[in-house]
């Protein structure tokens, strides 16, 4: 079963890799799952041509989701997530996008993108050029910063509460009556390198 | 002449047509609705950014809180997530269990998505007769989990416990008198003519716009796309199983109802045949780096307890990588989208929830339609807030 399953997602990787051939692009096989690194420009090109090619057919956009590497260079990578229902595979698509960088909206060509951009606007802070409505979509109405970004506090910087003299909700700083434990459990004999902990104390 | 304006209506967030804390802004041009927008993220608990600080057993709980009205299918998706991180396999007896109770979660489901659905357009009877049979298949959720909802059965490698004794023959007698239900329920609804009225032609989508859109699961069949990750990417022992896959043709508010209606009596047949087929065997794989030693052990040995300690305090260490993975839950295509960094702890979960492409084309669906057509499709939708909000 298995193994049918590879060879079938095989085959689908070399047709990729002779159907696309107008941008640079990287095609990995990962765990039986197909992905494409591109780059920010050649995005919508390679999304129409995987939607319109009738060999490939993704007619389905799943999902879009973005990952927040802080101390990379670029700092954010957006994954489509696609689907082809008439051929029976997945493929992931990604782009790297820096901070003050803008993806173009995929709207156009899948009409289900238009809340999987909002939501990643909400939660990340990813612009998305040419979207029609790029309102913040899961957080509060007048809620403030990013809250999926790695350099979000997990508590948050406010809470809301009913304020009985005023007779109105009010939001304050957050006040824990506990701080907030996190556990460090990495050991840090695990999976050891080269070097053991404390060796950068010494100067060798 | 008198000039006529459009005017907005807002519907909810407490309204109990809207299946939880939905608010539309809605457009309406006499009775006739222009435009719909969905405001969401009242029920928002940043579950994707919890599970990123909690270690992968601390996690799976968050999943039954999504769509708490299907908890398993989901622990489902998380845990062939995890699972194929650590590249462990799952003993085959685990596997059944595990699709037998998938398939009680879809029963379940559906009847609570059926009945409210027929609540909402004028039929309460359906209601008051078919949530006992909830009540008596929570009651297996209780036997095998000692909860009636947020189980947190399915672990990263099998099942939390075996089935206790009993339980297979108190499946069996429920699943040869449960398809007589079924019948009532579609003999009171499916020729019915006020139910016929509110339903046929309401919320219609062709094959092409529910692709386009993001559909799955039973919406994206109603509209003729034969479709079931149960067979067309199957995962655990769905492959040793025959099951049939009702698609409709119509895609309206009615034609999701019977594909809903077939696919219990699908899933009454696939839990026969799992009691039927299910192997003796362990329910759970036994790699202790995954899995908790025996309460017995634990008793003589101190080294097990020690293992037992550090699972529940540490974790486990999932290696590096990345994985799509998604099942059919009752609603559609539930996907996980996992990141490891080689720690303890998920480095990002994107949940996938079928719901939130739905609740997307609620204005494409309820366009040119009554205000009271708007409750029929938001109820043929089978929308959730706990897994579109997250």
């Amino acid at each position: 079963m298995n193994n049918l399953k590879d060879k079938y997602t095989k085959e689908i990787y070399q047709l990729i890799k002779s159907l696309l051939t107008f941008c640079r692009y990287e095609l990995i096989i990962d765990k039986g799952e197909i992905n494409i690194n591109c780059s920010v420009k050649d995005l919508t090109k390679i999304l129409l041509f995987l939607k319109d090619n009738p060999s490939l057919s993704m007619e389905c956009l799943v999902d879009i989701a973005a990952v927040d590497f802080p101390e990379k260079s670029t700092r954010f990578t957006v994954v489509y997530n696609l689907l082809s229902i008439s051929k029976n595979f997945r493929l992931k698509v990604k782009v790297k996008v820096s901070e003050d960088e803008a993806l173009p909206s995929v709207n156009e060509i899948f009409s289900c993108a238009g809340w999987c951009e909002r939501e990643i606007w909400d939660l990340f802070g990813i612009r998305f050029k040419d979207h029609p409505d790029l309102r913040r979509l899961l957080t509060d109405y007048d809620f403030q910063g990013h809250p999926l970004r790695k350099d979000f506090p997990l508590t948050g910087f406010t809470q809301v509460k009913y304020d009985n003299e005023l007779s109105r909700i009010i939001t304050e700083p957050v006040k824990l009556d506990q701080e907030y434990r996190n556990f460090d459990n990495l050991s840090p004999w695990e999976g050891m390198g080269k070097y053991l902990p404390g060796d950068e104390k010494s100067d060798h | 002449m008198t000039k006529r304006e459009n005017y907005s209506l807002n519907f909810g967030p407490q309204h109990p047509a809207a299946h939880g804390v939905l608010r539309l802004v809605l457009e309406l041009d006499g009775e006739v609705v222009e435009r719909a927008d969905p405001h969401i993220g009242l029920l928002h608990r940043g579950t994707e950014k919890l599970i990123e600080n909690k270690t992968y057993i601390q996690a799976l709980p968050y999943f039954d809180r999504l769509d708490y009205v299907s908890p398993m299918c989901q622990e489902h998706a998380y845990a062939l997530a995890v699972e194929k991180l650590l590249d462990i396999d799952v003993p085959i007896r685990g596997q059944f269990i595990r699709v037998m109770f998938s398939e009680i979660t879809r029963i379940l489901n559906h009847i609570l998505n059926l009945t409210t659905f027929a609540l909402d357009v004028g039929a309460m009877t359906p209601f008051l007769w078919l949530f006992e049979e909830r009540e008596v298949m929570m009651e297996f959720y209780e036997r095998v989990s000692g909860s009636r909802l947020h189980s947190a059965y399915f672990r990263p490698g099998g099942v939390h416990r075996d089935l206790p004794d009993g339980l297979v023959e108190d499946i069996e007698s429920f699943c040869n008198r449960f398809p007589k239900k079924i019948d009532d329920l579609e003999k009171l609804l499916e020729t019915n003519r006020i139910f016929r009225q509110r339903s046929v032609d309401i919320g219609k989508i062709n094959k092409e716009e529910a692709l386009n859109k993001g559909f799955s699961g039973p919406c994206l069949r109603a509209s003729g796309v034969e479709w079931d990750l149960r067979r067309k990417q199957p995962y655990d022992c769905y492959t040793e199983i025959d099951f049939k896959i009702p698609v409709g043709t119509n895609g309206d508010c009615f034609e999701r109802f019977l594909v809903r209606i077939e696919e219990m009596r699908q899933s009454i047949s696939i839990i026969k045949q799992c009691l039927k087929k299910l192997p003796a065997g362990a329910s759970i794989s036994d790699d202790p780096r995954i899995v908790p030693p025996k309460r017995t052990q634990m008793k003589s040995s101190m080294e097990s307890l020690i293992n037992h300690f550090k699972l529940f305090t540490e974790g486990f260490h999932v290696p590096k990588g990345e994985t799509y993975t998604c099942v059919e839950a009752p609603k559609g295509e539930f996907g996980v989208f996992l990141i490891s960094d080689g720690t303890n702890k998920p480095y990002r979960c994107k949940i996938r929830a079928p719901g939130f492409a739905f609740l997307q084309a609620t204005e494409f669906l309820s366009k040119g339609h009554m205000l009271s057509d708007l409750v029929a499709i938001i109820g043929s939708l089978d929308i959730v807030f706990g897994e579109i909000d997250r």
